[in-house]
């Protein structure tokens, strides 16, 4: 009988080490998504992916579960009932995309203790024994100057588009640009208007403060408000300047149009709604024993002029370009997280 | 024996806690590692502060008006307690005080002009929610340390949510349904006419149960932040029709001064329980609402029933 065991154990043991990744480890664990909300496109692109790659995941046997929950209607204490419903389904992770940064360290301290691994990404907390997986818009402002500057060596005069007054990506992207512009002093921010990230509102806004402005000779934006400056700059009659977009379908044809018509340049940058695969596979790397560091910086999406065709192939109509993350794209930037 | 047990009013006044033990039972079958200390702790916490403001919508209940201005009022408190009580005290104080003034004076202005407390309250939800905004623009601050601790209590054996549902219903129906001046208080939703010509004061009453409501109001926006640790203006916007929900299920009528506490607060744990019971279902949250609606629907039907028998009788 011991023998058997012996041997039993035994055979385990090569099987494991025969499948030699790390996957074994967590196929039986369970990881849930807590998303707060799913009424715009880029929430819709994200439960997607979601989709896409953890039922793939769990095809593979990489864990037993991944499931996606949404609250119902936004709203703080939902969301914090909800974790804690997750913390008794037994759940071993959650992902989670948080409605407030504040409001729910209180369930998510209490799945901390219950033992369950908590990674917020986009909308993140600020407990501290929770993971964050966090873009750098203050990359997405510094990496526009930074193209600009390689384009146009000689500087020229900007028109910088803001998103949502009061919203801290909106400040962060913001601040970006304005380091790009300190450390490259041949350009020079002429004229600021707030778009919303909406083409409507950034075509109202542009179209408000051209006459008021001299020629401009670029635009940095936040995404979604490019093609909206595009048209306002068209319907003053004014030449077209370079206008640096933000990944939107909308936005992406009507870079293709220019290129194919006069060689436009331009690159175009966002967050990718694919982020939320990344949180997926952090959580997994987390369970698996991994030594993970809480905050996790993801490079944004950016689209060159030979990469144009390829996005505007795979980016729905009214969508977002978007990219899933696989397990080795997490384990790269989880190394470049750690100190 | 069996007669006293299944008249309409033993029935009536059991109902709310027989549906709270189905539920219950439904709950722990579905997922047994509710049925432990932590999982009844995490399943129960924040039904605390809706049982507190289902407790502040009976006491209006009781002298025939509603209050849909609770869910904003808890906000407003919410926001006070994350910001003034931790940063001066005083100051917070005297906000929380104040609230609870507006709401005996609302409670004078809705007796001596006669109007509509529906219409009133509503105004005052948008006063409350705006005041909110004002003290915290956006989400933030911290819970005072000893709310934080209060609700974060391990008590032995016993988890503590339980043992706070259970003094705040013993509590409120000693007040209200043991004691003579209680009865006068709901004698005034009962038959107002008689009590006044007994000689008691109307407005008297109705500033004293708006009190008792604003009161049971900041204690619901307390406790709140002690779970969550932090404000948000909009963090109990739920609140206005979950307790006007909790108090319906747990016995209470909207006309009649017909209430009763420790229904009120079963009504509120069983709301809370209902949600987690749909999600053990693996039931979209977008269906909850309705699905919490047809739970409501079916007890009040039951309760129908009971009070055709009682009639019969």
């Amino acid at each position: 009988m011991k023998r058997t065991l012996q041997g039993a154990s035994l055979a385990v043991l090569a099987l494991a080490l025969a499948g030699g990744t790390a996957i074994a480890d967590t196929s039986g664990k369970r990881i849930a998504l807590s998303n707060n909300y799913a009424g715009n496109s880029w929430r819709q692109a994200m439960l997607r992916s979601w989709d896409k790659v953890t039922s793939q995941a769990v095809a593979d046997g990489v864990v037993a579960a991944a499931d996606a929950f949404t609250t119902a209607e936004n709203q703080v204490t939902e969301q914090a009932a909800m974790i804690q419903n997750l913390v008794l389904q037994g759940y071993d992770a959650i992902v989670l995309n948080a409605a407030s940064a504040d409001a729910l360290n209180g369930a998510v301290r209490e799945a901390c203790d219950a033992g369950v691994v908590v990674v917020s990404f986009d909308g993140t907390v600020t407990e501290p024994c929770a993971w964050r997986v966090t873009y750098d818009y203050h990359s997405m402002g510094t990496a526009q100057i930074d193209f600009l500057a390689e384009h146009m060596p000689q500087g020229g005069k900007l028109l910088e588009i803001r998103g949502l007054a009061g919203v801290i990506v909106d400040d962060d992207i913001s601040r970006g640009i304005h380091d790009g512009v300190a450390a490259n002093p041949q350009f020079e921010i002429v004229g600021t208007v707030h778009g919303d990230w909406d083409q409507a509102v950034a075509q109202r806004a542009v179209a408000g403060i051209l006459p008021s402005l001299p020629a401009i000779d670029a635009v940095v934006t936040q995404g979604g408000d490019g093609y909206g400056a595009a048209q306002a700059f068209a319907a003053a009659e004014r030449p077209t300047p370079l206008i640096i977009m933000g990944n939107r379908q909308d936005e992406l044809v009507w870079w293709k149009e220019q290129k194919d018509k006069n060689g436009y340049t331009t690159m175009s940058i966002s967050s990718a709604p694919g982020v939320g695969t990344l949180a997926f596979w952090v959580a997994q790397q987390i369970l698996d024993g991994q030594d993970v560091p809480k905050d996790i910086i993801v490079p944004l999406l950016s689209i060159s002029q030979d990469e144009l065709e390829s996005f505007l192939e795979t980016t729905e109509p009214g969508g977002v370009a978007n990219v899933e993350y696989t397990l080795e794209d997490t384990q790269g930037v989880i190394a470049k997280a750690a100190p | 024996m069996t007669s006293t047990l299944l008249a309409p009013r033993t029935l009536r006044a059991i109902l709310p806690a027989v549906s709270l033990a189905l539920l219950l039972a439904a709950i722990f079958w579905l997922q047994p590692r509710t049925m432990s200390y932590t999982g009844l702790n995490l399943m129960l916490n924040l039904a605390i502060p809706i049982a507190l403001a289902t407790i502040a919508q009976m006491f209006v209940l009781c002298v025939n008006e509603l209050d849909l201005s609770i869910g904003a009022y808890v906000g407003y408190v919410a926001c006070v307690t994350a910001t003034w009580l931790v940063e001066s005290p005083p100051l917070g104080i005297a906000a929380l005080m104040a609230g609870i003034l507006v709401y005996a004076g609302l409670g004078a202005l809705i007796h001596l002009r006669n109007l509509p407390s529906i219409v009133v309250t509503l105004g005052m939800s948008f006063v409350w929610l705006g005041v909110a905004v004002l003290i915290l623009p956006r989400p933030g601050g911290t819970s005072p340390e000893w709310i934080r601790w209060l609700m974060k209590l391990h008590t032995p054996v016993v988890p503590f949510p339980i043992i706070a549902a259970t003094v705040i219903a013993i509590v409120v129906h000693v007040a209200l349904m043991r004691t003579a001046y209680g009865s006068i208080l709901r004698g005034a939703g009962g038959n107002p006419r008689a009590i006044e010509r007994a000689g008691w004061s109307l407005l008297k009453i109705k500033v004293v149960m708006f009190a008792l409501a604003g009161v049971f109001g900041m204690l619901a926006g307390m406790a709140l932040i002690g779970l969550t640790t932090s404000g948000d203006a909009n963090i109990a916007a739920r609140y206005t029709l979950l307790s006007i929900a909790g108090a319906i299920l747990g016995g209470c009528e909207f006309v009649g001064g017909r209430v009763s506490p420790a229904g009120a607060v079963i009504g509120a744990i069983t709301l809370t329980l209902a949600g987690s019971f749909l999600s053990f279902l693996r039931i979209s949250p977008d269906w909850q609402i309705g699905a919490t609606g047809a739970i409501l629907i079916l007890v009040l039907a039951l309760r129908a029933l009971i009070n055709r028998a009682e009639e019969r009788q």
